[in-house]
């Protein structure tokens, strides 16, 4: 009996979309003129659905949501179409009126959990000041409910602290606890947990759906990971270049892609059911086992050997005292010439500190790196001038580690100067060379890293590691800010220029997909430990430690079948 | 906390030790006997010179004679100068004056510095943003001594709102005209820093989030743009603050404040080593105390800096 009444009120409530966008366009106002950066995005979002938009950066899906909330920036409006909320066209509704439904009627939660929390208040107050101005009861208890119910445990004491005293999940816990704290009809996700760990990512989305399901809350979801939005959402919007070029059921949509950019991104996506990229394995790696006599060969071939590494910080805990932090705890592992090897773990698994101590940026508390057959740590002067030509890194942010006031020309060319290699002819030769191996034009020289996009900067950042014909490549998460599909080409890239200059890579990666891609051997580390290692598809295929199978499982997409890359 | 200021104050100790000692040497190695310079054009009986030379202990090498004053600092008894006024009570006239001077100047450049660098700010690009910064760019463009005449002629002498020169009655009231000159200057550089804090942090990810949370726009201004956007402002206010204690010698000069910078401008004509250094000292300590404020504000108004 009364089943069937709530069934009658949800048909009834269901009859119209909580949030419906038709044919909306977005022009931005810039120095250079006029910029649609949307030109026409529809989608309709029904109570208690869960929406993605997936597409690259720059293809206005965030533009978007953003103006659903009536945040586009200062020199961005909307000029055309319309957006509903609940019937109601906020398109240009009056700041007043934003005001009024931000918060109650839309809740947000931000990309980054870094950047979203003002530093200087306590996280107890941020909640307190959202329940406050929309008219809800904000004592102490009411905010340590709300974090509570974002899964934040301890919250009257955590609701005390500062955000730099929060971890970036716990971060995201707050933030998701202000963007439901006054139970929205509507909630924008924008990339929510893409600067997280994949064990973090899922504990968070599985609450956060968890939490969206009790209440009710439509969810509109931006992604960049296919894989994300697939088991995410009811339907999935694909934007591309500021038009929604395909939209459908979740799966539907995946197993059977009809635009041809939608069949490109299905295709790129790095998923557990990829494989290594061709080329290095199949061909260099067996080629150099035939050429070289097995059993001296062994030895000679190992590029890199580390050996009982151990990184010890020391944590200050005041009053003059300190504790001992192992970082890097007793590992040990070796690099064939030509092969790639992943070391993959969450953040603060040590793994960087390895890449740093391979790099001799920083010295080993304890343990040995033999490259080539040398200790590292006995180089000095012009010995370690050497190395580091030999030994070169690749930087995760494509935007940080190169200088915004140094021309692409100069970029590169700087190592060559600096380890006085050739004349300047000779030197801009090799920047030509460099430039055609990473596919850059040459036009490229003169322009300035703001000028290029965070795929083609990551290019110049590999040219400029390829300068010196290093013999060993660190990738510190090289891939990791990168678009799917650019991430796919620089990856290609990788591989290509393996094979052909038989280069050995150290991938330091939080990203199990991209290590299926283009690792042959993988090393999981965990608290500062060496939990598993061994070949890529023995570890993917038949993970030892539970550890790793966490990590395989938080994979987004991991449970689907997506019958492009299984072919 | 308690262990941080304890070890801030210790460090005066060497800065102390190092600046007085410098600045002795260079009066010292100023060219030019100030005992005949006292007399002008008439020559002493050499006997009295040699009095004066010994009773300022000018008669001793560097190290006796900067021995000395340490040990007469130390005894509180800082002596008295060429004129025969002992030096504490002159201490005791000059730095009241300035600091009225340094406060009220600090206190104008500050308020309005604020006040218009947040309305820039969060007009910019308007036409309040443009005026107001060329405004302030013909204000640090133009010298203080033109400043002054200008402002004692105008403001003092023609339209008389206020006393053209101080003499002997300086009080917040008959300072102002001398404050506001001297906080001009640095009020154009308050408002240009406050303007770029507060553009900066309206950008900031965490003032979008607040907007979206449903925060009304005063609340977002108050509450997130205007406290983040302080934090550099105070670190400049508070070295400025030790900057005006100094004293400003071209402002004191042109309003006749019997201030320090006035003082100390004569001491070091006179080649009075004790006075330059007695005041020194003094300003070493308002630096210090004033750097260490700026430092505990500064925790107070961002959290993540913690001391130890």
């Amino acid at each position: 009996m009364t089943t069937a009444t709530v069934k009658i009120e949800e048909t009834a409530i269901q009859d119209r979309p909580i949030l419906e966008i038709k044919d909306l366009a977005i022009t931005f106002t810039t120095g250079a003129g006029e910029f649609k950066a949307v030109k026409n995005a529809h989608l309709s979002i029904m109570p208690g659905e869960t929406v993605a938009i997936v597409g690259e950066s720059g293809s206005g899906k965030s533009t978007t949501a953003l103006a659903a909330i009536g945040l586009l920036p200062g020199n961005g409006r909307v000029t055309g179409g319309q957006i509903l909320l609940d019937g109601e066209d906020i398109a240009h509704a009056s700041e007043r009126r934003m005001i009024e439904l931000r918060g109650s009627h839309i809740g947000m939660v931000p990309q980054d959990p870094m950047s979203n929390l003002n530093p200087v208040w306590k996280i107890g107050y941020q909640v307190r000041e959202t329940l406050k101005a929309n008219g809800r009861p904000d004592g102490p208890d009411d905010v340590a409910r709300v974090l509570a119910e974002a899964g934040l445990p301890d919250a009257h004491r955590r609701a005390r602290q500062y955000p730099h005293e929060f971890s970036g999940g716990m971060r995201q816990r707050a933030l998701i606890a202000i963007g439901l704290s006054c139970a929205p009809k509507l909630l924008i996700a924008d990339e929510p947990t893409s600067a997280l760990d994949v064990t973090v990512q899922r504990r968070i989305l599985d609450h956060l759906e968890k939490m969206t399901t009790e209440l009710g809350t439509s969810v509109l979801l931006i992604t960049h990971d296919l894989g994300l939005a697939a088991e995410r959402a009811d339907k999935v919007v694909v934007m591309y270049q500021g038009n929604v070029v395909e939209a459908g059921p979740s799966l539907e949509l995946l197993r059977n892609p009809q635009h041809p950019y939608t069949k490109r991104l299905v295709e790129s996506a790095p998923s557990l059911a990829s494989r290594r990229i061709q080329s290095a394995k199949e061909q260099g790696v067996e080629a150099a086992d035939l050429l070289v006599p097995a059993a001296a060969g062994r030895a000679r071939d190992e590029v890199l050997q580390v050996r009982n590494l151990r990184k010890v910080y020391k944590l200050r805990q005041g009053m003059g005292q300190s504790t001992d932090f192992a970082a890097v705890d007793d590992v040990s592992f070796s690099v064939k010439r030509g092969t790639t090897t992943a070391i993959v773990g969450e953040s603060g698994s040590g793994k960087s500190t390895v890449a740093k101590m391979v790099l001799r940026l920083e010295s080993p508390t304890e343990g040995q790196i033999i490259f080539d057959g040398v200790d590292t740590a006995g180089l000095k002067g012009k010995e370690l001038f050497t190395f580091r030509r030999r030994v070169q890194p690749i930087f995760q942010d494509p935007y940080g580690s190169l200088d915004p006031m140094y021309n692409i020309y100069r970029t590169i060319e700087e190592p060559l100067r600096i380890h006085k290699i050739g004349d300047a002819a000779s030197r801009e030769k090799k920047v030509r060379e460099l430039l055609d191996q990473v596919a850059l034009p040459q036009g490229t020289m003169q322009r300035y890293p703001n000028e290029l996009s965070g795929g083609q900067r990551q290019r110049v950042a590999i040219a400029r590691a390829l300068a010196l014909d290093p013999e060993v490549i660190i990738c510190d998460e090289a891939v990791s800010a990168l678009d799917v599909l650019v991430q796919a080409q620089v990856l290609n890239l990788l591989t290509e220029l393996q094979s052909e200059l038989g280069l050995t890579y150290l991938f330091i990666t939080h990203d199990l997909a991209v290590v299926r891609q283009i690792a042959d051997h993988v090393c999981v580390m965990e608290k500062g430990k060496l939990v598993e290692t061994g070949t890529t598809d023995d570890v993917f295929d038949a993970p030892q430690q539970d550890y790793t199978r966490a990590l395989l499982n938080a994979i987004p997409g991991a449970s689907l079948l997506l019958p492009p890359a299984v072919a | 906390m308690t262990r941080y200021i304890i070890r801030r104050l210790l460090q005066v100790i060497p800065v102390f030790l190092g600046t007085t000692l410098l600045v002795y040497y260079m009066v010292f190695a100023l060219p030019g006997d100030p005992i005949a310079a006292l007399f002008g054009d008439r020559q002493p009986p050499q006997s009295v010179i040699d009095a004066l030379r010994n009773q300022y202990n000018l008669d001793q090498p560097f190290w006796v004679q900067y021995g000395l004053f340490l040990k007469n600092l130390f005894t509180f008894n800082l002596g008295v100068d060429f004129t025969q006024q002992p030096i504490a009570a002159t201490l005791a006239r000059i730095f009241p004056v300035t600091a009225m001077l340094a406060v009220e100047a600090l206190i104008i450049q500050a308020v309005f510095g604020v006040l218009f660098g947040v309305f820039a700010g969060l007009r910019k690009g308007k036409l309040f943003d443009s005026t107001v910064l060329v405004a302030s760019l013909v204000v640090i463009a133009v010298p203080t001594f033109v400043l002054g005449f200008v402002f004692q002629l105008v403001f003092g002498v023609q339209l008389g709102w206020a006393r053209p020169t101080v003499g002997a009655s300086a009080n917040w009231g008959n300072l102002i005209l001398p404050a506001v000159v001297l906080g001009l200057v640095s009020f154009a550089y308050v408002l240009r820093l406050t303007r770029t804090s507060v553009i900066e942090n309206m950008n900031a990810d965490y003032v979008r989030t607040a907007t979206a949370k449903g925060l009304s726009r005063p609340r977002v201004v108050l509450a997130h743009i205007l406290r983040n956007s302080m934090i550099p402002v105070v670190t400049y206010l508070g070295a400025n603050l030790g900057g005006l204690m100094g004293g400003a010698i071209v402002t004191e000069g042109i309003f006749n404040v019997p201030g320090v910078g006035n003082k100390l401008y004569q001491a070091v004509q006179r080649g009075e080593g004790p006075t330059v250094v007695a005041i020194v000292s003094v300003l070493v300590l308002v630096f210090v105390v004033a750097n260490l404020l700026v430092d505990l504000l500064y925790a107070w108004l961002d959290p993540r800096i913690r001391y130890e």
